[in-house]
């Protein structure tokens, strides 16, 4: 054991790309399952929501504008440098859900591994959900997913790093940009992941962490006209409820909160909840002696 | 100069109307519990065609309780034995198509020339399309085994009664759903007509219930405790209403709602075809469409080309007794309707846009209103933002696709667009940017069964048609 003193990190938040601290210049205390202190964390307000928003929408062209190939890739960047942060994120992990040593870093594996897993879903999920439909009549007819645009995200306020992660991954793989309130007990790994998100290859903007009180950054959000959709998943049930109806005003696609084990292989719903299909209908005709016609 | 046709009118004696209608509930047409009944009329004459009952929260109950009792069966039956009541249902409904088609345009106010060959096809189409699926659904890409919901409850509008029923009715008993159906309260006759077509086919009771009635009858069934699935088309102002009261709940909810679609056409666009196309996207249905082409964005360059040619068309325009054949524009559907969009109209001229329409006769008794231009629309005018749901077209012009991308998107809709472009590249990247879940191009309002239909943003979520309808009544 050494005696030197070590350096504490500052956590920040994440929103476009930056790392600002809450413009409210408010912290809260973060602890571990013991209740020892680990790190004041900024208590985000409505204001910070905002801007996250702004700079989401911000991205979402440049992001769903890009090919699916390097979608893929950047979120393949993204597994490469949680791996080689795997001891730093099995310490905030263990310290955050009160687990052993080995089964945090089991939580991380698994955690590196479903990012390895929806990069490659970013250029395969339109061959699955989309295609050529076959209508009564000379046209040549196609649907496609697209991304709904910006998603708001409640994580998980147990899981707060696998969790976290089995929520944002899906989001942006399909290419839409996302404004994740962190686990409100347990912000400090979702502020970690801003880090490894910068140092990726992810545009600013992709992905906007906020830390604080879930219930006061999700309700601007809900009902924030300029968001397309709001995971719910670690909203209790009385809040799912009030945000729900929030989201209706300008109907935004809703994720309810519902049972998940997040070790266990994910299936395509949490993509395919924030996907539009649009479909394109082209004239095919018939080759008459003057070319292409009606 | 129109041309003098010798009217043509399609006989009505083919449907048989009863004066009086009660509520399609367990297999059988049933009294309400309350007293209340309303009268449905003719748009184009104001005629009484029927007076139907307005269904009770009670009836609601009862219907809900009688689609809980079927489903047990219904949803156990093999795949392909629902997939034959389908079939049924499809070949009757081929069978009975032209006196429906005579009911629906009596009932709804649009030319039989489109109930004829737009509407009813595609009723039986959709209905043989879903029936293939009932036995197939391992295979659709939702895993293996997956599960109906339960009771469906359905509220429908008046635009396509028919088809609208269709495109809720023959997904969920596909899947192995019940239903309750509501609907709309100006055109419930052909849904009362389905009754007899489930009777004709030997539907089990209870699979499929028809209560009609007013909004309160749909609050009425979307507040229903015992309902799994609520599917609404309508307007988007009543969609958020829905996804408030179903907030909270374990329902799964599908909207279909309003749009403002925009009919792109450029400088390269085969001209003639695109006339035809917007008289298409805005006059079908005297405009009465959710998709509708309601947004004119044409080219700066082709702008006068492109108006001289369309009003030209337009004074060809038929408009006129619905049951006539050479009828293009039919009558409004309701009173409140008209009154909707004459007032729209009025606030288009109001905020500066010129208005212009053909000389057109519109007749002594009924709901009508002339096919409308507007020119010199500004995107901050209301005729360019709201949804007008009439035969109304709001012209805005641009220079660059670029512009034409961001007008077009400019609304807090998203159902539909149309682009005009002999030009394939160009047709493809605009495609790709605009945010609307159906774009034709060079080409408007086709549908099919098997091609996905919903909207962006406003204009709802889930699909319906397609693989991707079938989504909104699995447990998936």
């Amino acid at each position: 054991m050494s005696d030197r003193l070590s350096v504490f990190k500052t956590y920040k938040l994440y929103v476009g790309g930056k790392f600002p601290r809450s413009e409210s210049g408010r912290v809260y205390e973060v602890t571990d399952s013991k209740d020892n202190w680990l790190a004041n964390a900024p208590l985000s307000s409505r204001k910070d929501a905002r801007d996250a928003v702004v700079a989401a929408r911000k991205a979402f062209g440049g992001w769903s504008g890009t090919t699916a190939y390097n979608r893929g890739q950047v979120l393949y960047r993204v597994a490469e440098m949680l791996e080689g942060r795997r001891e730093q994120f099995t310490r905030e992990v263990a310290d955050a859900e009160g687990l052993s040593k080995s089964k945090a870093a089991a939580v991380v594996d698994a955690t590196v591994d479903r990012w390895v897993w929806y990069a490659g879903w970013t250029d395969k999920i339109a061959q699955v959900t989309g295609g050529a439909n076959p209508v009564a009549g000379p046209y040549f007819n196609l649907s496609s997913p697209e991304p709904t645009g910006v998603v708001a995200v409640v994580a998980p306020q147990e899981s707060s790093f696998l969790g976290l992660v089995s929520v944002v991954a899906p989001v942006i793989a399909t290419g839409n940009t996302a404004v994740v309130i962190a686990s409100e007990k347990a912000p400090l790994p979702a502020l970690s992941l801003g880090e490894v998100l910068a140092t990726s290859d992810v545009p600013g903007g992709v992905v906007n962490v906020l830390s604080g009180r879930t219930a006061e950054l999700a309700a601007p959000l809900a009902a924030h006209q300029d968001v397309n959709a709001i995971d719910l998943a670690g909203a209790d049930e009385a809040l799912a409820k009030e945000l729900e109806m929030a989201a209706a005003d300008n109907l935004k696609r809703v994720l309810r909160p519902q049972p998940v084990d997040y070790f266990e292989t994910p299936g395509i719903d949490r993509m395919t909840a924030f996907l539009e299909t649009k479909t394109v209908w082209h004239p095919t005709g018939s080759l008459g002696a003057g070319g292409s016609s009606y | 100069m129109a041309f003098e046709y010798a009217p043509a009118p399609e006989s009505r004696a083919i449907v048989d109307i009863a004066p009086s209608y009660g509520l399609f509930i367990d297999g059988e047409f049933v009294e309400s519990s309350g007293g209340e009944l309303n009268k449905t009329v003719s748009p184009a004459t104001e005629e009484v065609l029927a007076e139907y009952t307005q269904a009770t929260a009670e009836d609601v109950d009862r219907a809900v309780k009688a689609a809980r009792k079927a489903f047990e069966k219904w949803s156990a039956l093999p795949g392909s034995e629902r997939a034959k009541y389908l079939f049924r249902i499809a070949r009757i409904i081929q069978e009975r198509s032209r006196e429906l088609a005579v009911l629906e345009t009596l009932d709804n106010g649009k030319p039989i020339k489109e109930t004829r060959d737009a509407d009813l096809p595609l009723v039986a189409a959709h209905f043989f399309y879903y029936a293939g699926w009932a036995d197939k659904l391992d295979h659709a890409g939702f895993g293996a085994n997956p599960r109906p919901l339960g009771v469906a409850g359905q509220v429908i509008p008046w635009n396509f009664p028919l088809l609208m029923l269709a495109w809720k009715i023959a997904p969920a008993l596909a899947t192995g759903n019940t239903v309750v159906l509501k609907p709309a309260e100006t055109t419930p006759l052909s849904a009362l007509f389905f009754a007899d077509i489930c009777r004709q086919a030997g539907l089990p009771k209870g699979v499929v219930n028809i209560v009609t009635g007013d909004g309160r009858t749909g609050a009425a069934l979307v507040a229903h405790p015992d309902v799994n699935k609520v599917a609404f088309t309508g307007s988007t102002a009543v969609g958020k209403e829905i996804a408030r009261t179903v907030a909270g709940t374990a329902k799964k909810l599908t909207l279909e709602l309003g749009g403002k679609g925009a009919n792109i056409v450029f400088d390269d666009a085969p001209l003639d075809q695109a006339v035809e196309g917007i008289v298409n996207g805005i006059f079908f249905n005297q405009g009465q469409v959710c998709c509708a082409g309601s947004r004119l964005l044409v080219q700066e360059s082709v702008q006068e080309e492109l108006l001289d040619a369309l009003k030209r068309r337009l004074s060809t325009l038929r408009l006129g007794d619905p049951l006539d054949k050479n009828t293009d524009i039919g009558a409004i559907n309701s009173a409140e309707q008209l009154a909707r969009i004459t007032a729209l109209a009025e606030r288009g001229e109001a905020e500066g846009a010129e208005r212009w329409s053909p000389a057109c006769e519109l007749p002594a008794s009924g709901y009508w209103f002339a096919p409308t231009l507007f020119t010199n629309v500004t995107q901050a005018h209301t005729i360019a933002r709201e949804e007008i749901f009439g035969p109304v077209l709001s012209v805005l012009t641009f220079r660059t696709p670029d512009e034409a991308v961001a007008k077009a998107n400019n609304t807090q809709y998203g159902l539909s667009a149309g682009i005009w472009s002999e030009k394939g590249s160009r047709i493809l990247a605009v495609a790709n940017k605009l945010r609307a879940g159906v774009v034709w191009s060079n080409t408007f309002n086709k549908f099919d069964p098997t091609s996905p239909f919903g909207g962006y943003k406003e204009s709802g979520f889930g699909r319906e048609g397609g693989r991707h309808g079938l989504e909104a009544y699995l447990d998936v």
